[in-house]
């Protein structure tokens, strides 16, 4: 017998799912896209995945529904600049009736083969849990997920870390900040009050729980990714409170802020190599305290390049940064 | 049935509704969005598959805590790419979809 609130959880995403693709509208698809990342953190739930549901909540929804809203804003702005009253119609049917039926019937078959494959699935395959529980007194941490991210496969997790690194090395070539329309209030320093206040009570609240999320990922459901998914939050939240130049470290820190932890990630690994070990095969007694080195840097690079992914683009050099009064970008 | 099963299969419908849209949309922000959605899919059944023991298997759930955050970042960068092509198209969408001189 399944659970009535799955199933009315399962109908609700699909639902949401499918309003969001088909919508012309995109900035209704997006709005329905984060209410979909919602109830899809609610999921992860009840599939007794916490660590899942709290990354989800703060990046699956917030900084990702926040990443597309922006580029709509921008989008609109670019039509507008060039003299496009409204987008220009997006043609739903290419290919006429016989590519929409042949692309529906082709989905339909790849959907039910994957189907058939899940519904064949042998059930009671033990996975990978046991393996974990036998050796998890020897991981440095009593968290399983931890113990597998930073441990078992914690070579996954550094190439992980250095993907987030290209992503932003990416970003910046490709573009230059232009300051999104959420933000322009924030560049121009006419934020409603109400929010100044609003950000300056929640920013240090999210820092103190990025703080306690990458501490308690040792022994319960949290680390790295969900502190710095909070950090990153906490940097967008800043971004549309204030101008970028009081929210943002100097250049030189910003650049070693983002590449922090993938360097001391390496650096470990490195001095675990040069120590006669494997990499990162950490030595008894060491892991668990080297499992929150690396925690902790990786964690202010996440949270450093989500809020700079947010901007979308390389924030120039010639921007107008008064450099003598940013002493802090604290509230 | 059980709703662990259940879950995987909705993921796998997840995964299928996305990959419809990502060929019949022509927006290339539709078509991020439905990516997103396939990686949703895929993430569901990843963790429906983990919930079948009595304790979740936790290799899955690292894999998809990564999977989450490579994600986000691969849809930043895919935003970016998207501003682009309209700033040097004029809309966008992809070239091979339009006529040869539009």
């Amino acid at each position: 017998m399944i659970p009535a609130l799955d199933i009315l959880l399962i109908v609700a995403l699909l639902w949401l799912a499918r309003q969001a693709l088909v919508a012309r509208d995109l900035f209704k698809g997006v709005v329905l896209f984060i209410a979909f990342g919602l109830l899809l953190a609610l999921a992860w739930v009840r599939l007794r995945a916490p660590d899942i549901a709290l990354a989800e909540a703060a990046i699956g929804s917030g900084l990702t529904g926040a990443l597309f809203l922006s580029t709509l804003g921008r989008l609109r702005r670019m039509e507008r600049e060039a003299g496009q009253a409204e987008p220009p119609p997006e043609d739903g049917r290419r290919g006429g009736w016989t590519g929409g039926f042949l692309t529906a019937a082709g989905t339909v078959l790849v959907t039910a083969l994957l189907g058939w494959a899940v519904w064949a699935l042998p059930a009671g395959a033990p996975g990978l849990g046991d393996a974990v529980q036998a050796r998890l007194g020897e991981s440095g941490v009593s968290h399983r997920v931890t113990a597998v991210l930073l441990n078992f496969r914690a070579y996954d997790t550094l190439l992980e870390v250095g993907v987030l690194l290209v992503a932003i090395v990416a970003v910046w070539a490709v573009a230059r900040a232009d300051f999104p329309f959420v933000t322009r209030n924030a560049e121009a320093g006419s934020v409603p009050p109400q929010q100044t206040a609003l950000v300056n009570l929640l920013v240090p609240v999210m820092l103190v729980v990025a703080g306690y999320l990458l501490w308690i990922g040792a022994t319960a459901p949290g680390g790295a990714f969900q502190a710095g998914a909070v950090l990153g939050g906490a940097g967008v939240l800043l971004l549309l409170s204030r101008p970028h130049w009081a929210v943002l470290p100097e250049r030189r820190w910003m650049r070693t802020g983002l590449a922090a932890g993938l360097l001391v990630f390496l650096g470990v690994g490195l001095a675990l190599v040069i120590a006669g070990r494997r990499l990162l095969e950490y030595p008894a007694g060491w892991a668990g305290a080297l499992i929150l080195l690396i925690e902790a840097a990786v964690t202010l690079s996440i949270g450093l390049t989500l809020t700079l992914l947010f901007l979308g683009g390389r924030p120039a050099a010639g921007d107008p940064a008064p450099t003598m009064t940013h002493t802090n970008q604290q509230p | 049935m059980t709703a662990t099963t259940l879950y995987a299969l909705a993921g796998i419908a997840l995964f299928g509704l996305g990959l419809h849209a990502l060929i019949v949309r022509a927006h290339l922000v539709a078509r991020i969005l439905a990516l997103n959605v396939m990686g949703a899919g895929v993430f569901m059944f990843l963790i429906a598959v983990a919930a079948r023991n009595e304790t979740p298997d936790p290799v899955p759930h690292a894999l998809v805590l990564t999977g989450i955050v490579v994600a986000v970042s691969a849809t930043a960068l895919a935003l970016v790419l998207a501003l682009r092509v309209q700033a040097v198209r004029g809309r966008a969408g992809l070239a091979e979809e339009e006529s040869p001189d539009a």
